[in-house]
């Protein structure tokens, strides 16, 4: 099973292993002795682990094509394990109550720490399903999403500032100006497609960017804006820590509230138009379709939901300042929704869980956190290229249509 | 009669490259046209300048849909304004959108009949959800009429090569156009699709009142289909008439089909 030409390659594979981990694992200069020591230990390790994940590596690799095949061959079908689970409501609908359960008592039987992660989670989902509409429906490579946020956040945190304008109010508003800045942007890239779209987006987030941080007299520079109170329930304060708890719960419904939304356009004539232009721009518009309108609606619906979570970010940190959206923010939200799945709204939600709440899980591994993720994401994305949860179109049945026609011959 | 289409002196300039020049063509209403010519000669970029693809460097063209007597002049405009007047393609090589279900294919071709915009789809009220229906069923309809009803949930990447160059006719039919043009929809296909083929364009033609021009290749397919051929080269036109005038045209012979044809 094992032949000669396998032992080889993972050999070569340790070999190369060993020379590229050398200068970190192996040589450590103790600058109080001011000698080298080498541990050669460490080379041995890495040796044999590389030499057996090469092994354990190329099986997944093998397995999966041969899945592959089998899929192509017609010889199994080719809906996935995910997928024959959503279909059957016997077994989603128990997931489901079991979720909605442990949503709603979340706060009371996790500490604040936790509340306030799953909080940041929440609104990373949001953001997720925003940029899912441009980038996984509509196809339009977004590098800039971040700045639809930052401009949600700072028209609370100034509206507040300047006239006490409260979170209720800034809610509709951060999502109004976050329209406005998508049909700004989407104007000037109309005509542009793929990596030139994909540059002039990340040259507007950093313009929003470089502006919040340089004019001082509106934004209040890098030093940022502080003290933006927190939601109020009918104008009663609350405590810092009903205060989270409520916002959580405000967090919940307003990502229940974009879900339904996102998947109704999703099935929609909008929601159709978008996936066409993704799929095809020139046979798009060759079939009727407004490509101007099209690309508009996108980028002004997707920026909606970044307003928004703009002003919860706001309200939940109380402090905002440009540091906060870098592009950075921008990537990983890209890769929410790249990993969850390109136009899948569960694979979002799961997308954004995944990248926003291991890194804090992973703290445990301390300097290796970052590692690690990195690691997974690349694992992911050469064993599911798809992402997690993978598109589903609607399907329609027309049993009924059929038998008409039958009867009428 | 006023053809549905016609189209005078139109000419397009690729930079110093004249592409299309002064090229007249007219299709009348329950026509068969065919445009023929050796590999690049304008042909497609014809297409696309009549399609709006590429706004023409000079010409006209008119339209006028059947049973309107005064012709609408549609130089530069949009693909999809095109479309929305009652022109629609199909294209050369396969265009048809791949991850998205033939049903939905071809409910993308009934998106400029429809008007529900985005409220409409938030909140799903009572005009959408009629209209959905009745797209659905229409586009239903359509498959069943090209013969493609039992792939409706299927993938459209996933369709056989001949049900693809179908389903691209089935999407373009659901637009409602007058003028349906086809580019190459023969291409790759085997002697058996090309007769089914011939057969479904005459259907179209006769029950669904669609008049036709098309591009191809397949001498055979064009002169038992065409009631009328025009033939470019070098952006030119060299000829036109029926099929048996174009078959003994010496410039035809020439220029295309080679000395030695006697087909």
């Amino acid at each position: 099973m094992i032949s000669f030409q396998e032992i080889r390659r993972s050999f070569l594979v340790s070999v190369w292993f060993m020379f590229l981990t050398f200068p970190i694992m192996v040589i450590r200069v103790n600058t109080v002795e001011g000698e080298i020591e080498w541990r050669w230990q460490n080379l041995l390790i890495v040796g044999v682990g590389s030499f057996f994940l090469s092994f354990v590596w190329r099986y997944f690799i093998k397995k999966q094509e041969t899945g592959k095949k089998k899929v192509e061959a017609g010889e199994i079908d080719k809906i996935g394990l995910s997928r024959r689970i959503f279909a059957q409501p016997k077994f989603y609908l128990p997931a489901l109550i079991a979720i909605s359960v442990f949503a709603l008592v979340f706060p009371f039987i996790f500490s604040m720490y936790q509340t306030n992660i799953m909080i940041t989670g929440l609104i990373y989902v949001m953001l997720g399903l925003g940029l899912n509409i441009v980038v996984g429906l509509a196809g339009l490579l977004d590098l800039g999403y971040v700045a639809f946020y930052a401009v949600g956040a700072y028209s609370y945190a100034l509206l507040n500032h300047h006239f006490g304008i409260g979170f209720w109010a800034a809610l509709p508003i951060g999502a109004g100006v976050g329209v406005l800045f998508g049909i700004l942007l989407g104007f000037p890239v109309l005509r542009l497609r793929g990596d030139y779209l994909a540059i002039v987006t990340l040259g507007f987030g950093e313009i929003i960017r470089l502006i919040l941080e340089n004019w001082n007299e509106f934004s209040f520079g890098p030093s940022g804006i502080a003290n933006i109170p927190r939601p109020s329930l009918f104008s009663i304060q609350l405590s810092l820590h009903n205060a989270t708890i409520y916002l959580y719960y405000l967090m919940i419904l307003l990502v229940l509230f974009t879900i339904f939304v996102v998947n109704r356009l999703q099935d929609s004539r909008i929601g159709r138009a978008w996936i066409a232009l993704r799929e095809d721009e020139v046979a798009c518009e060759a079939m009727g379709v407004d490509r101007r309108k099209t690309k508009l609606t996108a980028f002004a619906l997707g920026a909606t939901w970044a307003g928004m979570a703009g002003v919860i970010f706001a309200a939940k940190t109380t402090f905002i300042n440009p540091a906060s959206f870098t592009i950075w923010e921008s990537i990983i939200i890209l890769c929410i929704v790249v990993l969850g799945g390109m136009g899948s709204i569960i694979g979002v939600i799961l997308g954004a869980f995944v990248l926003i709440l291991l890194p804090e899980y992973l703290r445990a591994f301390s300097e290796y956190r970052m590692l690690i993720f990195g690691g997974m994401l690349v694992l992911m994305m050469v064993f599911r290229p798809g992402g997690i949860v993978s598109d589903v179109r609607r399907t329609y049945k027309f049993a009924g249509l059929q038998n008409n026609k039958e009867e009428n011959l | 009669m006023t053809p549905i289409l016609e189209v005078k002196g139109l000419s397009m300039d690729f930079g110093g490259l004249r592409a299309l020049d002064q090229l007249d063509l007219d299709v009348k209403e329950g026509e068969i046209v065919a445009l023929i010519g050796p590999n690049g000669a304008g042909k497609t970029t014809f297409f696309n300048c009549i399609t709006g693809i590429h706004p023409p460097t000079e010409g006209d063209m008119l339209i006028a849909p059947p049973g309107k007597k005064k012709q609408e002049r549609v130089n530069g405009l949009k693909p999809n304004h095109l479309t929305e007047r009652g022109l629609a393609r199909t294209f050369q090589n396969i265009r048809l959108f791949p991850n998205m279900t033939v049903l939905e294919n071809v409910m993308i071709g009934r998106h400029c009949r429809m008007s529900s915009g985005i409220l409409g789809a938030i909140f799903r009220g009572r005009g959408t959800v009629r209209e959905e229906n009745e797209v659905v069923r229409e586009s239903y309809v359509i498959l069943e009429k090209i013969g493609l009803a039992g792939f409706v949930n299927e993938f459209a990447m996933n369709l056989p090569y001949g049900a693809q160059r179908r389903l691209e006719i089935a999407r373009a039919m659901a637009t409602e156009p007058f003028l349906l043009l086809l580019d190459e929809p023969a291409a790759g296909m085997n002697p058996q699709e090309t007769k089914e083929l011939d057969d479904l364009i005459i259907w179209i033609r006769d029950n669904e009142k669609i008049s036709i021009l098309l591009i191809e290749h397949d001498m055979k397919l064009v002169m038992s289909l065409s009631d009328r051929i025009f033939v470019v080269d070098y952006g030119k036109k060299i000829a036109q008439g029926t099929p048996e005038e174009i078959k003994y045209n010496p410039a035809v012979i020439k220029a295309y089909l080679g000395e030695e044809v006697d087909a």
